[in-house]
């Protein structure tokens, strides 16, 4: 079963039901002791970085994906969720996860695209993935399919962290981490076929490693 | 860079499909979530529903299908139709919707904009105009009036002082509907298009008047929008949505056609 972090940022539901769509098990929860007892967890999230660092340390789910990072057992961040597993948000200034290094900048006003048309803020589309090293996490996605994208922020973590990246005004980070500690900035349950591709690899990798859910 | 979207827009009325020309005679034409199932699978990036009766008694539901349609497909969707509170707007939201279309409400009370901007994020409000062509004059110098109540009542409000005045209040995309190439199957109201694409640098859907796929890439590339509205178009089988999008890419559009 994969857990679905709830701590009052949004978007669980949309997850939740792409993941039913799959047949892929799963609990929308905001209890330590059901996230850690899942194979896997997925840590979504809309909103702004100082409010959900607040409501996660409140829930004690702060210390659940510390403690998961740690022992190395599986984790996807999903947009906001995403850019908060790095050290630091411009957005509210805020210190955050700092389970991988890294930081979270706005994009700059004023940027152009490659036709050159405006590239207003938020970056809010679909756009597509440029590959920069394999990951399991993206095996079976067509190069050229494209994901939803809605930030402000975007990802700067350390670059041999890097596992591809897309381009709206300037080239950006949309997805990295390392084998089992993944995320991805675009909008997964939101992207189609190719969103619920790399759900699906994410679960078929939880389940390889942590074949069942382990009740503490 | 973005892909150019195509959104089929589909009018729900008691829970069913309905499609009118200019606003009038409405036709039972299917099943809402069959429908957006279908039109998920021919690529389109985005799917619009509208609650046209938007009755209390049939507001349920119209929630119904939202969530029923939020558990069908895996890609945005906006809703609108009788929205006039932030309580309406969560009610959508948290039914599945990614961002709520407000129209008449947000002319008759135009901080409803910000309202739904700050509860929300921008990302989440579209600000629906319906346009008609007018003789230009000193109270609408650009020739084109907001219009409101299903293009029924003229608001002396000038579109292209609107459209920047939704932006200025918290918009996160317009969409620009024409009363007078609604239905007409003849194109977009290009230049209307145009002239609020420049104004603001807001994503802005063009609507009303899509006749072929080729009408697609007007909106698009003459027009200036980042979106085409669809409806009778694709609802009747005549053209799927990938034909449209093929199309647009074939005359050199950016859009997205693996999914």
């Amino acid at each position: 079963m994969l857990a679905i972090l709830d701590y009052g940022a949004g978007n669980q539901t949309s997850v939740r039901r792409a993941l039913e769509h799959l047949g892929v098990p799963c609990v929308v929860t905001s209890d330590p002791a059901t996230a850690e007892a899942a194979q896997g967890i997925i840590f979504p999230g809309v909103g702004a970085a100082g409010q959900a660092m607040q409501a996660l340390h409140a829930s004690g789910l702060e210390s659940v994906l510390r403690r998961v990072t740690i022992r190395r057992e599986p984790l996807l961040g999903i947009c906001l969720g995403c850019q908060i597993l790095l050290e630091y948000s411009e957005e509210n200034d805020a210190m955050t996860l700092g389970l991988m290094p890294g930081r979270s900048v706005r994009f700059p006003d004023g940027m152009t695209q490659e036709d050159g048309t405006p590239a207003p803020v938020p970056h809010m589309g679909w756009n597509s993935l440029r590959l920069k090293k394999p990951s399991r996490l993206l095996e079976g996605v067509a190069p050229d399919a494209e994901y939803y994208f809605v930030h402000s922020y975007f990802v700067e973590p350390a670059p041999e962290l890097v596992i591809a990246t897309t381009t709206y005004g300037q080239e950006f980070c949309s997805v990295y981490g390392r084998d089992g500690l993944w995320a991805v900035q675009c909008h997964l349950e939101k992207s189609g076929r190719p969103g619920l591709q790399v759900l699906r690899n994410f679960y078929d990798y939880c389940r390889s490693v942590r074949p069942e859910d382990v009740t503490c | 860079m973005l892909s150019k979207r195509v959104i089929p827009c589909l009018d729900v009325r008691a829970g069913r499909l309905t499609k009118g020309v200019k606003f009038e005679g409405n036709v039972d034409i299917g099943d809402p979530v069959d429908s957006a199932r279908r039109y998920y699978e021919e690529g389109a990036d985005e799917i619009v529903f509208y609650d046209i009766t938007a009755s209390a008694e049939q507001r349920g539901i119209f929630l119904d299908v939202v969530e029923k349609v939020a558990s069908a497909i895996f890609i945005p969707f906006s809703v609108g139709g009788g929205i006039a509170s932030v309580a309406d707007m969560r009610a959508v939201l948290l039914a599945g919707a990614e961002k709520v279309s407000i129209n008449s409400a947000a002319v008759k009370r135009p901080e409803l904009i910000s309202e739904g901007a700050d509860a929300f994020g921008s990302q989440a409000i579209v600000v629906g105009m319906d346009v008609l062509r007018v003789p230009a004059s000193p109270t609408i110098p650009s020739g084109y009036e907001i219009v409101i109540h299903g293009g029924r009542k003229r608001t002396g409000l000038d579109a292209l002082e609107w459209a920047r005045r939704c932006q200025t209040l918290g918009a996160g995309e317009l969409c620009v509907n024409s009363i007078d190439a609604d239905g007409t199957c003849d194109g977009y109201e290009l230049i209307l298009t145009r002239m609020i694409s420049e104004a603001v640098s807001l994503p802005v859907i063009a609507s009303g008047g899509a006749g072929k796929p080729e009408h697609c890439h007007e909106a698009v590339s003459l027009g200036g929008a980042s979106a085409a509205l669809v409806a009778s178009i694709v609802h009747y089988g005549q053209y799927t949505i990938r034909q449209c999008k093929e199309e647009m890419a074939r005359r050199g559009a950016k859009v997205r056609l693996t999914w």
